[in-house]
Order: structure tokens, then sequence, then C-alpha cells
């Protein structure tokens, strides 16, 4: 029996520490494509060329390590050394250089080109999108389909009732025991009463529902000046929403990016290549024409390279609103918080045109803030709360809701 | 200790009925029930069938019209971003708020590219980060749309400032030598000095006159009789053990009182360790807000200033208060003479006097009491008045002579502040070239010839030196709105310089301060302090302090009405009387809003309207409606009619009168219509203007509304509103207010335990941070700051005089002002 229990023991040490390497392992990858959306996705694609040269077999194409990571950290130094390769690369890529990345370490870099070589090429994850599209699709048909049945099962049973009625009447009929004039149902004053009662509910219901729903725009999509895809840019590109939303981490509002942040890349992405995008109402969208439209904004001459004429600036249609009586700050929930982008406003990645993720009523704030648990391992900004912290070491409490440190408090938000 | 009882109004002194009435409501008007009598809702003028079915009605329609589409809003990002300017988060500037002269070192909040707010500069030594009413409420002239929008010649619009300087060189250079005057407020920016010295050498015989609304030639000539130059010095009211005021409202207006309040204060609070706080005694006429402040105070004709501060004097030399014949006011004089004595080294006397003979008196028994040096700082001189009547007096002779050639006029309005302003009208019609660079259409803009409006302060490069040694800089915190030049630039520009001001101003501080990198460092802090060494000041020389005794011993003493013309503490000169954020912040001893008015004392309220304010049913009738009797006032052949306010500690005979009000209709739609012109009732003695005179005042049959909001919102009998304690009492036992706080509290928990037991809620976990607001009350002089910045920071509206009338003021902070003592004696009334 002992031994057993030594065995046991051995079995166990060896699943936990391989359980542990994996696990780390996956923290690395999760590293590198961190660390490639902060510092490299704004000019380079894994599969694609954007302002830079497209990542995928990087290795291939340059073997030596060394070298390699020269170039990352200083490419202006590995050109003058005379190195013939990234030269031609220059030269091939208009003399547009590269930033420079001092203070990336090895195993950074290391972790970036693991990431990069774990991304499968486009055209297999596709395939998962539609199944998921077909799934809803099945999901929104049984609920038809359950409908229809119970209104079927409906009519049966109202059916069958005046049946028994009429056979209950005959057999009286036939026994000689009298019998009142027969009503027809929508005279029958229990019918109009539950027909009145359930009318009542249904309606009240839906009313309420939609005076609630005034002023709300869940779903709003406007057409917007130009067709900017955020499946290409966030999706696609993989460039990191707080490249473009700056503000997100520095104040309140999340910002439309500036048109010269549009420009860092598109000074030299002047065309679309990419898989076809397609409107809501199923048109087709020219991605040049509309990177053009850019163009014509920013007064950008992409033939001559230079600007030629007075930018105006983009009129964008304003999707998310919330009521000027509310305070919202998104410092606060990306920064402090840690929240992410999607949590409100969903899978913006695969999103063509934005719409309105969220209904943003108060009740969806308040719900959330009600559910979700603040994140108080190593986030400087809730040390004030000694009392929460021993709680958690000690046990106590094994998590903290944004309502206990006060997140629900009307003046919150409301001042 | 026996309670003092504290009254918020002569109702609650009396308890009358309208007061009963006031405490128990908590709305100050009727609720409109209209029609809604005992018999019953349905025969009522609106029945409920009615109601219901506008209620119906209303639902549907906005249901209706809240269904219809939602407004499409647009997002519009910058082109180009600017570094550091991301939207939605400000940036603070460090600046300067000038007017007329005086210099406020400020931090300006710009949120957008807008300044939306103006904070204290913590870094300026003796402004230590503090602001005033009027500093709080600048950043709202900024927008204010009433500002000149564009150069004019002869009122219409010049196209471009080229086409504008053009103009005006030709009509300078037309003058054939007849002389150029430069007249500016008082002057105190280094640069700009420099700018002026560059424009005079260009026109031989022009010359700069500096001329400030409300004047201290006084100070300044007694100041060059007594130590052989003209200056106002600084005061040290935190070095101060004794501080006897004669009449100058140095918290609220008299020269810097950013500064002194702070010292003030300074004096005021208690140390738990080494109880002590200064003595402040006041003599003065009319209730003014540093006197609601004073320990003791007491009152005496306005024509008696130069009595008391000999008698003063003569008591601190020991020869008693000699001519002075009122009883108590004697004994306080030879009380304040004695501590002064007690106290060499630690004492300092101010007078608010615009008299050369008082102010040489005053300087006299600083000497006596060992100021100088100690209390009062001749090296770090105050620089913001330096306007000599005597100099302005001479400009209009030889205006109205004909002999000035052009008037360029700054920052300035003699049209509507000099007490002789026809004649300075007169004068200014025939100047052949007259220019105003005032930012408004103001009563001097509106008879120039040529108007070329200056920028906001929050539009300018510029630097200001309040203080001998103690500089701070102007920077612009936004684009100038409309089509204007600095005025520096004008005489820049005019005396032939290409150079504009901001690159003068640039090369003049990077050449002072050596670099490029201190220069920079300069405009990021806002100031740059180098007080001069102290070295030695010159001796005070007392030759003239005989004749001056004697000049007011030989004054005459009026025996009618005295009227006092005063500075409100939150309106000041009227320069900002188009601000409506200061137009609705309540006069701190008034608690008047949109409005001048003749203060009376009760007894003269009571001998010439017979309203007795201790007869429960006059006072009511008196308080209860803003209605208040009108008067017509005369001083020679200029009168005026004027509402009347009763208020306590007023000198029995004296009336008076704020200054500010009675603007030109140009000024703007806050100003105009508002208030009457005072400062038209100055007269002057041959030296100087006097803001005191013997006038005559008459009861009219006339009727106007006051809003004050004194009597609005009200404890609802919940008392006592201050807990007080002498210095001597706390002394003795520190704990005496806590332990009576403890014994109250002892049936629900004591002071320990009164949170969880003193309610009937659950009591609530509250963790991390939680925020607690006290005011210390002994810091606290009343000056309104805080409600004009509340108005700023929290966007509260303002509501315009008729609604403040219904009590509809919006505030969100109120400074109560309450009574104590004998409503009939003007000595007891202590104010809180």
């Amino acid at each position: 029996m002992i031994h057993y229990r030594s065995i046991l023991q051995r079995v166990a040490l060896i699943l936990s520490v391989l359980t542990v390497l994996c696990f780390d392992q996956g923290v690395f990858a999760q590293d590198g494509k961190a660390l490639f959306q902060q510092n490299c996705a704004s000019c380079h694609a894994v599969h694609k060329n954007l302002t830079g040269p497209a990542l995928a077999g990087i290795e291939e194409r340059v073997p030596d390590k060394k070298l390699l990571y020269a170039w990352i950290r200083n490419s202006q130094a590995v050109l003058q050394s005379g190195n013939k390769y990234f030269n031609d690369l220059y030269l091939t890529w208009n003399k547009t250089a590269m930033n420079l990345f001092p203070n990336l370490t090895d195993e950074e870099i290391g972790a970036m080109i693991t990431y990069i070589n774990s991304v499968p090429a486009p055209g297999a994850a596709t395939g998962t999108g539609e199944a998921g599209v077909q799934a809803a699709a099945a999901e929104s048909d049984n609920s038809l389909i359950f409908g229809v049945l119970t209104l079927i099962l409906a009519i049966i049973v109202l059916v069958l009732l005046q049946v028994n009625s009429n056979l209950k009447r005959l057999s009286d009929e036939k026994e000689g025991i009298p019998s009142y004039e027969p009503v027809p149902f929508y005279r029958n004053k229990a019918y109009i009463a539950l027909f009145a009662v359930v009318l009542f509910i249904v309606g009240g219901y839906y009313t309420i529902q939609g005076a609630v729903g005034l002023g709300r725009s869940k779903d709003y999509q406007p057409e917007q000046p130009i067709y900017y895809s955020h499946k290409v840019h966030a999706g696609t590109n993989q460039i990191n929403c707080l490249y473009c939303h700056s503000g997100a981490q520095e104040g309140k509002h999340a910002n439309i990016p500036s048109l010269n942040t549009c420009m860092n890349c598109h000074m030299a992405i002047n065309e679309y290549a990419g898989e076809k995008l397609y409107r809501e109402d199923g048109t087709e969208v020219d991605g040049t024409a509309e990177i053009k439209k850019l163009y014509s904004y920013t007064g950008w001459d992409p033939d001559q390279k230079k600007y030629v004429n007075e930018p105006k600036p983009i009129e964008w249609v304003k999707i998310h609103n919330l009521p000027d009586h509310v305070y919202f700050n998104h410092a606060q929930h990306v920064k402090a918080g840690k929240v992410a982008c999607q949590t409100c406003h969903g899978e913006i990645q695969n999103m063509g045109e934005v719409y309105q993720y969220s209904d943003l009523s108060m009740g969806w704030c308040i719900n959330c803030h009600r559910e979700t648990k603040v994140q108080f391992e190593d986030n400087k900004f809730y040390s004030i709360y000694e009392k929460f912290h021993n709680d958690l070491k000690s046990g106590k409490m094994d998590s903290v809701t944004v309502e206990s440190i006060g997140g629900t408090e009307c003046q919150k938000c409301h001042y | 200790m026996e309670q003092k009882k504290y009254w918020q109004s002569f109702g609650e002194l009396n308890n009358s009925a309208a007061h009963q009435q006031n405490a128990q409501d908590e709305f100050k008007e009727e609720l409109p029930f209209e029609g809604l009598d005992d018999k019953g809702l349905g025969s009522a003028t609106t029945p409920r069938r009615d109601f219901l079915k506008y209620v119906g009605f209303s639902t549907a329609a906005a249901a209706v019209a809240a269904s219809c589409e939602m407004p499409v809003k647009k997002a519009i990002p910058f082109v180009n971003r600017p570094v550091d300017a991301i939207p939605g988060v400000p940036n603070y500037y460090a600046t300067t708020f000038v007017a007329g002269g005086n210099a406020i070192p400020v931090v300006a909040k710009v949120r957008d590219g807008r300044p939306i707010k103006i904070e204290g500069n913590e870094l300026s030594s003796w402004s230590k980060g503090a602001t005033t009413a009027q500093v709080q409420a600048s950043v709202l002239d900024l927008y204010d749309t009433a500002r000149l929008r564009f150069p004019m010649a002869d009122k219409k619009e010049v196209s471009t400032f080229d086409a504008f300087d053009k103009m005006v060189g030709e009509a300078l250079a037309g003058l054939n030598g007849a002389p150029v005057v430069l007249l500016t407020s008082t002057v105190n920016s280094p640069s700009s000095k420099a700018v002026i010295a560059e424009f005079l050498a260009k026109y031989p015989g022009s010359r700069h006159v500096q001329y400030d609304g409300i004047s201290y030639s006084g100070m300044l000539l007694a100041n060059e009789a007594s130590f052989g130059s003209r200056m106002i010095p600084s005061y040290a009211f935190d070095k101060a053990k004794v501080i006897v005021s004669l009449g100058a409202d140095f918290l609220g207006t008299w020269l810097n009182p950013v500064e002194f309040q702070h010292g003030y204060t300074r004096g005021r609070k208690v140390d738990p360790k080494n109880p002590s706080m200064s003595k402040h005694y006041q003599f003065e006429s009319m209730l003014s807000m540093t006197g609601a402040n004073a320990d003791d105070r007491y009152t005496h004709r306005p024509s008696e200033t130069g009595a008391v501060a000999a008698a003063l004097l003569s008591a601190i030399n020991g020869q008693g208060a000699a001519g002075i014949s009122d009883a108590a006011l004697k004994k306080g004089i030879e009380q304040a003479a004695k501590d002064l004595a007690a106290n060499k080294g630690q004492a300092l006397v101010v007078a608010g006097s615009n008299d050369v003979n008082v102010q040489l008196i005053v300087n006299a028994i600083n000497d006596a009491v060992g100021s100088y040096g100690t209390t009062i700082d001749l090296v770090s001189k105050l620089q913001n008045k330096a306007g000599i009547d005597a100099e302005f007096a001479k400009l209009v002779e030889e205006m109205n002579a004909g002999s000035v050639g052009a008037v360029l006029v700054y920052d300035v309005n003699p049209a509507y502040d000099y007490f002789d302003a026809e004649k300075f009208i007169a004068g200014l019609k025939k100047v052949r070239v007259s220019v105003s660079f005032n930012e408004k259409m103001d009563e001097t803009t509106e008879l120039c010839k040529y108007v070329l409006p200056a920028n906001h302060y929050l539009e300018s490069w510029g630097d200001a030196e309040q203080k001998a040694g103690y500089f701070s800089m102007l920077q612009p915190t936004i684009a100038p709105l409309f089509k204007t030049r600095q005025w520096q630039d004008n005489l820049l520009k005019w005396s032939g310089s290409a150079v504009s001001y901001a690159d003068y101003f640039k090369n003049f501080w990077t050449t002072r301060l050596g670099g490029d990198n201190t220069y920079l460092k300069a405009l990021q802090d806002g100031v740059v302090e180098s007080p001069a060494m102290i070295m030695g000041f010159p001796s005070f020389n007392g030759g003239s302090v005989a004749a001056a005794v004697a000049a007011v011993g030989s004054a005459k003493k009026s025996s009618g009405t005295e009227l006092v013309i005063y500075q409100k503490a939150t309106f000041t000169d009227g320069r900002q009387s188009n601000n409506p954020w200061l137009q609705e912040t309540p006069d701190p001893i008034t608690r008047a809003t949109w409005d001048n008015y003749l203060m009376v004392s009760p007894a003269l309220g009571k001998s010439m309207f017979g309203i007795d304010i201790t007869n429960p049913t006059q006072a009511d009738e008196y308080e209860a409606f803003p209605k208040k009797p009108v008067v017509k006032i005369k001083l020679g052949n200029k009168e005026e009619e004027l509402p009347v306010l009763i208020i306590p500690g007023m000198q029995a005979d004296t009336v008076a009168l704020a200054v500010g009000y009675g603007r030109a209709e140009a000024i703007g739609r806050a100003a105009a219509g508002v208030g009457k012109n005072a400062y038209k009732f100055g007269v002057s003695n041959g030296t100087t203007v006097q803001y005191t005179a013997a006038v005559t005042v008459e009861k009219t049959a006339g009727e106007y509304k006051i809003a004050t909001t004194q009597t609005h919102s009200s404890y609802e009998g919940r008392y006592e509103v201050i807990k007080e304690i002498t210095l001597a009492d706390y002394t003795k036992n520190p704990t005496k207010i806590l332990d009576a706080r403890a014994k109250e509290l002892e049936p629900w928990g004591g002071l320990e335990n009164y949170e969880k037991d003193g309610t009937i809620y659950p009591v609530f976990d509250k963790p991390g941070i939680k925020w607690g607001m006290s005011i210390d009350l002994n810091s606290c002089y009343g000056c309104g700051a805080c409600v004009v910045a509340c108005t700023a920071e929290n966007n509260v509206s303002v509501v315009g005089k008729p609604e403040v009338l219904r009590a509809h003021d919006m505030h969100w902070l109120r400074i109560d002002r309450y009574f104590a003592g004998d409503p009939n004696d003007p000595n007891s009334i202590q104010t809180r």
C-alpha cells in the first residue's frame, strides 16, 4: 500500500511539472503576441506587407540570429555596417527607416519570433467563423420552430376543448339534462377576460420595453464618410487598439485618431489587397478607393509622396453616445481596471464598420460593476484598499467586486 | 460661558412672525396650487379630469417626440494632433492675472485649447497660491461677447492691422510736435516699461501718465515726505501681534489683499501648543468686510478720520486721545494705543484714507511703534499703485487747454471713474488724436477716434512686478479669439520697431536671466523671485508730521450726513462689472446681488423712514419684502436716487455707496442698467481725490427691489450655528467645546460610537479613501472667492436678478452673515 502511494506521488509530481512547463510556454507565447502588437504591429503584419515587409519566415530569410537581433534593435547601425541583404531590403522599401528598439531583450525578441512562427497562414481561421454563424442561425431557427410548435399545440388544445364541450353538450342532450344556449367562444366571457389579461400583459411588456429603449441605440451602425474596417486593421493586421485610440489610457475619451496617425502607415500602404470586404447590405467595398478618400482628406499625393493640398478633418459619425449627466472615463477602465476593449465594444476586431455592441444603459453598467472582479494583484491603483488586501491574503474573501469598492455609488458617475 | 445670540436677520433678532414663517416653510414662495380651496379637488380651477387630460396628452406628446430619430452626432478628430494635446485631458500653464496694476500669479487649466479655470500659482512666495473672486471670475471675461472684436476708426471696422497702423502713424506724424500722452493704469511690467521708454523716445515731448481709478496718491505722497521717494511699502500682517486699521479694508480691497489675507490669517491661527492670536482693532465709519473680522471695532464720522489718527498718535506718545469727544471711541483709541505701545516691533497701523495728512500721521505712528523694518518692509515695495492725482489733474487741464496732441489710453476709464468725469470728457474731445487700447467699448473708448482692442490677459505675453524683485510671467493660453493685438505691440510698431512684443519679451528675459533654459523655466514656473537683499532702508523723516496734525485738527467737522464711497470685496473697482459671476456673488456684508445701494445705519433708518428694526412688525415690513425705500443723495449739483439697506454697525450718520456700478450699455448685458455710478461723488481736496463727502440725503416716494440672499433658506430653528470660545477660555481648557459636544451626544453613544448608534441605518463599511472637508473659521474672512470658484468649477448657473428675488439663486456655497450685539450701538456689532 505504501509503495503505491510513493508511485502516485511521483506520477503527480511529474504531471505537475509537465503542467507547469506547458503553462509556462503558454505565457511565453502570450507575451510574444503582446510584444508583437505593442512594438511591431503598427508597421508589420505576419503574412502581409504593410509599411514594412511581412515577417513570416523571417528566420529562414535571416538565418544569422545575432544579425537579425542587431537589426531589430538598431537597424541604422546594421545598414551602416554595409550588410548587403539589409541594404537591398532598405532600397526595395523606398528607404523607409525602421524604428529603433534598443530596449528589447533577446528573450523578448525570441518570444516575438516564436509568436510569428505560430501564426497560421490566412485562410485557416475563416472556417470557424462561418461555423459560428451557422450555429447562431440554427439557434434562431430552433426558436422559430419551438414557437410554431407552441402555437400549433395551443390551437389543438383550443380545438379539443371546443370538441370536449360540444360532446358534453350532446351527451347532456341525450340524457335529457337541460343545457343553456351555446355561446360562441368569441362572446364567452371567460375567453374575453383571458384574452384581455394576456393582451394587457404582452402589450404592457412591449410598451415598457419600448419606453425603456427610447434613447438607446444598441446595434447602431451608421454609414461613415470612409469605410474604415476594424476587421482589417485590428483583426487581420493585429494593430493594437491603443496604437490609434491612445487616449483610452490617458483620459476620459478614447479619441478617434487624428489623421496623422492614419498616415503613419498609409503613407506607404496605398492600396488594399486583402480579402474582399462587404458592407452590411452585401455590396462590395473597394478598399483602395477608401484609402484614396483618406488621401483626399489629408491632401496627400501618393505619386509625389508628399502633402499637396490643405487637409480637412473627417466628420465621423459618433456611435457611442452617453448622456451628459453621466461621467465615464476610459483611462479608469482601461488602465486602472485593466478591462479589455472588447468587454464593452464587442468583437471589434471582427467588425467591418463599427456598430454599438452594448446598449450603454445604466443597468448594463451597474450589472458589470456588480459582477466584475477587480484585479487587485500587482495593481498599484488599488493599493489604498488595505483592508481588502489583508482580507484577500488571509482568505476571508476570495475576490473584490467593483461594487464593494464603491462602484455602484450614485455620485461615482453622476455628480 | 454665556452664548452670545447671533442673528441672521432682523426677523430672527426679534423672533418676528415673518421669521417664524420662514423657519417653517421649506420653500420661499407659495407653491403654485392655484385655486385649491377646501371644496376639494373636483371643484378646483384645475379639476382632476383636466389634470388627467394634460398628463395623458403630454405623455403621448413626449413619447411621440422622443421616438423620432435620435440626433446624429459627429466626432471630428484633429488633422494633426499637437504633441501633449490629448483631447479631454487638461494642460496647465502658469501665467499672471493683471488688472489695473494688480498682478496675481495664476495657473490656467486649459482643456482642448480653451482656458477653463484659474487657480493661484503656489510657487509665488507672496501670493502663496491664493486668488480672489475677481481672478476666479476672470476666465469668463475672456469669452465675454461684449469684447471689441476688431480695430476701429470712427466706430467703423478697419480691415487690417497694417491699415490701422498706417492711419494712426500718419495721424501721429501730423501732430507737428504737439505732445503725445500715454495714459495707462499703473504699469509694473519691466518689459512694458522698456517698450514705453522706446515709444516716448520716438515722440519727443511725450510723456507717460499713470492713473488709478481708486487712487493711492495720499500714501505715495506721504511716503515721499517721510522717506524721500514715492512708494508704497509692503506689509507683513503675519508678523504683527497688534493690528490697527483706520478704515483700511486690507482683507478685501486695500492695496494687495491676496498677500495681506494670508499674513492676517496666519496671525489668527491658533497653535494648540502655544495658543496666541493677533489682536485687530478697526476704526471706521461704514461696516467693511475687514471691520467685520475685527476683534474690537469702533465707529466714527468719516470727517473725523484725521482726528482719530492724530488722537492715536497722541495717545501713543502718552498724551491721551486728545480731541475726541465720543467716550467709547476715546476709550477704544487709548486701548489700541496701549496695546500698540506694549507690542513695539510687532505692531502695525494701516489707514485707507487717500489724504496725505492722515497717511503722514499713520507713518509717524508706525515709526513710534517700531513697525518699519519689522512689520513694514520698505525694500520689497508694492508696485501696483503709482498714479498721482495731481499729475492726472494737470493732464486734464492741458487737454482742456488744447495743448495735448494725442492721448493713447490703455486699461483706464476716467470718463467713468474720474470724480470730475465731465471735465475729462470735455478735454478728451479737444485732443486731436485719441486712441484707446481698452478691451471694451467703455465710457472712455466710446469717445476715442481710434480703437485697437488689446488682448485679454489669457491671450497675452508679458510680465509683472507686483512687489519689487518678485516677477511673474504671462504667457498666452489661447490664440486671440478676436482681431485684437497687445498694446505693447502697438507701441513697438508706432515707434518704428520691427520686432513683435512676443520676441521683444523673449529677448528681454533671455538676456536678463542669462539663457534660453532659464527663460523657459521662468515661463514654466510663472514666477522669478530675486528680492533685493536688505541693506538698510531710508530712515523716517518726521518733519512734516506736526503740520499734518495741525491740518487735520483744523479740518472742518461735518455735522450732517456723510457719504463713504467703497469697493465691494467681490466687485472692487468695477472693471469686471460685465461678469455675471461677480454680479451674482452676494456682497459679504449686505448679501445683496446685482446692485449697489446706500448702506445706512439703523438710527438713520429710524429717523428717516420710521423703521425701527427692533420692532418686529416694522422690521418684518422692511425685511420680508425685497422692496426698499429710495432716497435722493445730493452733493453740490450731482445727485442720484438710490435704494437703501439698513446695516447694523454703520456709524449713525454715515451712508456708504459701492463703486463699479452704473455702467454704459456697451459694457455688456450683465452690467447695463445695474446700479448707479458712485465715482462722481468723490471730491478733490486740492492734492488728492477723497472718497468721503458731506452729502444731503432726502427721502423720496419711490421703492426699489433689491435681491438679497440673506434670508433665503434658513436653519429652520436648528441652533446654535457657531461654536465659539475666547482665547483665554481656550488656553484654560482646550477641550471645552469638544466636551460640550461629547455631553450633547451622550444619549447616542457619545463621541466614540455616535456614528454607529446615532443613526437608524446600518453602518456602512467604507473602504479606501474617504474625503472630508473642514473650514477653519478663524481663517475665513468671507471674501466670496470660493463661491465664484465653485461657480467656475461646477458650471453653476447664473440666474439673474429677477430669479434671485424669488430665492432661485443656484450657488452651491452660501457664506452666511450673522450679527451679534445691540443693533443700535454700532460699536457692539460683531459679524461672522
